[in-house]
């Protein structure tokens, strides 16, 4: 698998993604700058983690209007395959590529922890290696992490299957408490429609070997890779 | 009208903080009256802050160098080798007065100065820690002032994109009115590209980058280095506004800057900005420097050659360049959207010109600027040793103690704090808070670096040279507990004033302690920060020299964590004597509402020992939890390695000269608790034994109830629970 991880001016967790792809798919992605308008066909482009402009104006408002974005929604409209993580969710949404919106927590204060997900669907191509009811526990970091929905589309996400995670405990059950931003019916990550991007909050690339603490989110990136291949 | 027509009086002097004598002593060197912007620079290059005047004579003693140690204290950040061509660049420095006024702000920018340094040096920054001090919990702004310093060091760091993987969090009253808010920062580099301040080569192009220069933090070296007093509401405007993600953008354009060998010299502005920046460059480098202001990125309007000199603006970086490298730096500063200008050229008049408007501001020596600043030899004396405490009675009830003192403001989880931090970014955390030291793995090595602040003022303020050798031993023990060996350290040594020769004395006694313990325990100090005028109103703080100390692990594989991990393992007490130390202790503040007493002595040697047995113990995979003895002793380390490990544990107390509480809570230095197989407890206690360590077997891990003797049985659930609540419920009830 070929993947390519975009660099905005603020992006901050592209190495950790990196890392976890060429764990995965045994090849270090390419490294994209936000400026680029032609980038080479890949099977998937990664929008990491990060503070994309500072989260100035609104976190992921600045770049979902960078001129990359356009060679994503070719990507996108090809059919291949998206994936947003934390700023890069933010990014999604902000683009008009993932429904909804991503608030501040409700705490009103930056988080960080260990968070269990539930996998809400297996029907994707990044979650076919996964089972639905499968636990991830993964770190999350964020302050703008609340995804908001209302209830027409809430509706629709239900009924099209496009929720793919959920904050859960660690038991797998989901809660109000496991919930740490607010989010609509404890959402952690959604796919569109067409369901070949996928935007989540939390951080499945720091969880990939075993010394950092845990290798669940290195399943989710296993999986992709193998759809992929496949 | 220019700005060179203002008259120098009295009053002027006097609120630029120089004392008569030493605005004679100015007139003397320079053989005219300075122009206003002069006596700014002399401020700015004079104060407390800039020049450790108060401080230098006694900084002079500490032990600063070591086979390991690459770059003592003088440059941005100390740097210290880790082998295979790498090293390892770090510093801690204060940011308290402008966080008690703008918590918020103040402490966000505190952590952009303190990555600044090091990524000054050509160092990745790789982890943040902290040390943060706050007054009692019920004074009336401690809730605000806790959350606006948490969320300033988060929306910093976590912007910035590097983990914040450690620190402390204390409450006491002496810290109402000046909370203490040190930032420590942690960078990785090759060894044979460091940068340094130095600037060389006549002609050469003195290069601004970064943001804009504005009207904020004017004077803010000279506010930090006076007293509060109640007039504080108006030194707001003296704070800065921090950008974090200008400071991340300024990392990897100056990184991406450096690797093409177009760099001489780079010095960030921090405290007095461009004037401190550019002095040192120039000094430093046996050269002159000449400035045009009116090339400087502004984003005021009519600022005054004054107000840029003396503006700390954040995230503002000068450099000296190799002459024809310009447009290398031009692409790469666009590339990355910084502003950027030419401002000066070095010179060989040794001379610190600054010329706006084509008129001649600024006419100083550059190196007397430096060199000729004062240096006082205050007058101090010992402050009294307290006498020992009188025997106390036991306690009634050991089970309701525990759970207090777990639960207390000071022994309390950390969680809320520290949850506000990201602490996984860059993926290498390998043990982040909440544990003793924070470890870091070394991307594409076997390595790690062990990182951990200390100090415990109480035990400071009790006897301040045992007290400083303490926060040396706790940071020497907490690195060792995770299985590495201590390298260096940087120290924030914070204080009252200095004037008054009782607080004198307590910096110059500690400063004797750091320096023995840190001689003693093989950990020079390469770098630090003194934070003196902690006070408001003739009351100062309670003497807080905190330790940051940084050890290495051969392999991060081999590290170990205070959780208790397998049932049926082995618990022991190994290193110094038990002796049921209460003075200064946790129990005697928090059970008996007192602080009375010495603090417990330290015995360096024994801490030695202690430390290299446990670290050599661990490496070879023999113990398989960890935990140094400190603040609550030995019950709250128990409590919080059940904690920590969900497990519980049956333990004996076997002291005999000891009542069931002072063997819980005392105090005592030099010792961890270690948990290892059943059938190492025997070899372990006799090559404990052969190095002069003390061990005592205490019990076995297991079960869902933490039970001591016949006086403690608590479910780990209640443990957890008294020990999580405080700080939520604390900063809930407002």
């Amino acid at each position: 698998m070929r993947a390519g991880v975009i660099r905005f001016p603020g992006t901050n967790r592209e190495s950790d993604m990196a890392y976890a792809l060429e764990l995965a798919t045994g090849r270090a992605p390419d490294m994209l700058w936000y400026t680029d308008r032609d980038i080479p066909q890949l099977d998937l482009l990664v929008l990491p983690g990060g503070f994309s402009y500072g989260d100035y104006l609104r976190a992921g408002a600045i770049a979902a209007r960078a001129p990359i974005m356009r060679a994503v929604r070719d990507h996108a409209a090809q059919g291949r395959l998206v994936l947003g993580v934390c700023n890069g969710f933010q990014i999604l949404t902000e683009a008009g590529l993932l429904p909804g919106a991503l608030i501040r927590n409700a705490s009103l204060t930056f988080v960080c922890r260990i968070q269990a997900l539930k996998v809400a669907t297996s029907k994707t191509p990044f979650t076919g290696g996964l089972a639905v009811g499968d636990v991830l526990k993964v770190p999350l970091a964020h302050h703008d992490g609340n995804y908001t929905a209302d209830a027409d589309l809430l509706a629709s996400l239900e009924d099209n299957d496009q929720i793919v995670f959920q904050y859960c405990d660690i038991d797998g059950t989901v809660t109000v408490p496991a919930n740490p931003n607010g989010s609509t019916s404890s959402i952690a990550g959604i796919v569109n429609e067409r369901r070949n991007v996928l935007g989540l909050m939390p951080h499945p690339e720091n969880r990939v070997d075993n010394a950092q603490g845990g290798t669940d989110g290195f399943r989710l990136f296993e999986s992709i890779a193998h759809r992929v291949a496949a | 009208m220019s700005e060179n027509t203002i008259s120098i009086t009295p009053e002027l002097v006097a609120d630029h903080g120089l004392k008569p004598d030493e605005y004679e002593k100015i007139v003397e060197l320079i053989g005219r009256e300075p122009t206003i912007t002069e006596l700014g620079i002399f401020s700015a290059m004079w104060n407390e802050h800039c020049s450790y005047k108060s401080s230098k004579k006694w900084l002079r003693t500490l032990p600063t160098e070591g086979p390991q140690v690459v770059q003592g204290p003088g440059e941005n950040a100390g740097v210290v080798d880790i082998g295979d061509g790498m090293v390892v660049v770090f510093k801690m420095e204060s940011h308290n007065h402008p966080s008690f006024i703008e918590p918020y702000q103040g402490a966000a920018t505190g952590v952009g100065g303190i990555l600044r340094d090091v990524f000054t040096m050509g160092a990745r920054p790789i982890a943040a820690l902290n040390a943060l001090r706050f007054g009692e919990p019920e004074y009336e702004k401690t809730r605000h002032l806790v959350s606006g310093v948490v969320s300033g060091i988060g929306g910093y760091g976590n912007a910035f994109g590097v983990p914040t993987v450690g620190g402390e969090v204390e409450f006491h009253r002496r810290y109402n009115t000046n909370i203490l808010v040190n930032a420590m920062a942690v960078g990785i580099a090759r060894a044979d590209e460091i940068f340094y301040a130095k600037a060389s080569g006549v002609g050469n192009p003195v290069v601004y980058l970064g943001s804009k220069t504005g009207r904020d933090g004017v004077g803010g070296a000279t506010m930090a280095s006076a007293e509060f007093d109640d007039a504080i509401d108006e030194k707001r405007p003296t704070v800065q506004v921090g950008d974090p993600f200008a400071e991340k953008l300024l990392l990897e354009a100056c990184l991406e800057l450096m690797a093409t060998d177009a760099v001489i010299a780079i010095q960030d502005m921090g405290a007095a900005g461009l004037t401190c920046s550019a002095v040192e460059m120039g000094a430093k480098g046996d050269l002159g420097i000449k400035l045009n202001l009116n090339a400087v990125p502004v984003r005021e309007e009519r600022m005054t050659g004054y107000e840029m000199m003396l503006s700390e603006s954040q995230e503002r970086m000068l450099m000296v360049l190799k002459p024809g490298r310009e447009e290398i730096a031009t692409a790469i500063f666009e590339k990355w959207g910084l502003d950027f200008a030419v401002i000066g050229e070095t010179t060989d008049t040794l001379r610190f010109e600054v010329i706006k408007d084509g008129e001649v501001l600024a006419d100083l020596p550059i190196k007397e600027l430096g060199d000729e600043a004062p240096e006082y030899d205050r007058p101090w004396m010992t402050p009294e040793p307290l006498p020992p405490l009188e025997p106390l009675d036991p306690p009634a009830d050991l089970n309701g103690v525990l759970l207090k003192l777990l639960g207390s403001p000071d022994l309390a989880s950390r969680r809320w704090v520290y949850e506000q931090y990201d602490h996984y970014i860059l993926g290498n955390t390998l043990v982040g808070p909440g544990g003793d030291a924070a470890v870091v793995r070394l991307s594409g090595t076997d390595k790690a670096l062990a990182v951990s602040v200390d100090v415990t003022p109480r035990y400071c303020e009790a006897d301040p040279l045992e007290g400083a050798k303490q926060a040396v031993a706790e940071c020497f023990r907490n690195i060792c507990a995770v299985g590495a060996k201590p390298l260096a350290a940087t120290d924030n040594l914070n204080f009252g004033n200095p004037e008054r020769p009782e607080i004198m004395g307590q910096f110059v006694r500690a400063i004797e302690g750091v320096g023995a313990a840190c001689k003693a325990l093989d950990m020079p100090i390469v770098s630090g920060n003194v934070s003196l005028y902690n006070e408001t109103n003739g009351r100062g703080i309670l003497p807080t020299p905190a330790i940051g100390g940084v050890g290495l692990l051969p392999s991060g594989k081999t590290h170990t964590t205070i959780a208790f991990k397998e049932t049926g393992d082995a618990i022991l007490v190994i290193g110094g004597a038990t002796l049921g130390h209460l003075g200064q202790s946790s129990y005697l503040r928090e059970i008996l509402d007192r602080e009375d007493g010495p603090p417990p002595p330290v015995d360096v040697e024994i801490e030695r020992k202690a430390g290299d047995f446990v670290r050599r113990e661990i490496g070879a995979g023999r113990v398989s939890a960890c935990h140094d003895i400190s603040d609550g002793g030995l019950g709250i380390a128990l409590a919080e390695m059940a904690i920590a490990g969900n497990k519980g544990a049956i333990c004996d107390l076997d002291f005999p000269d000891l009542s069931p509480f002072e063997a819980l809570f005392g105090e005592d230095q030099a010792r961890y608790v270690v948990t290892c197989a059943p059938s190492r407890v025997e070899s372990l206690t006799r090559d404990a034994d052969e190095q002069g360590l003390a061990t005592t077997w205490l019990g076995t891990v297991g079960g869902e109830e933490l039970t001591i003797g016949r006086s403690v049985a608590i479910s780990v659930k209640e443990l957890r629970g008294a020990h999580e609540s405080w700080f939520p419920r604390y900063m809930k009830s407002a």
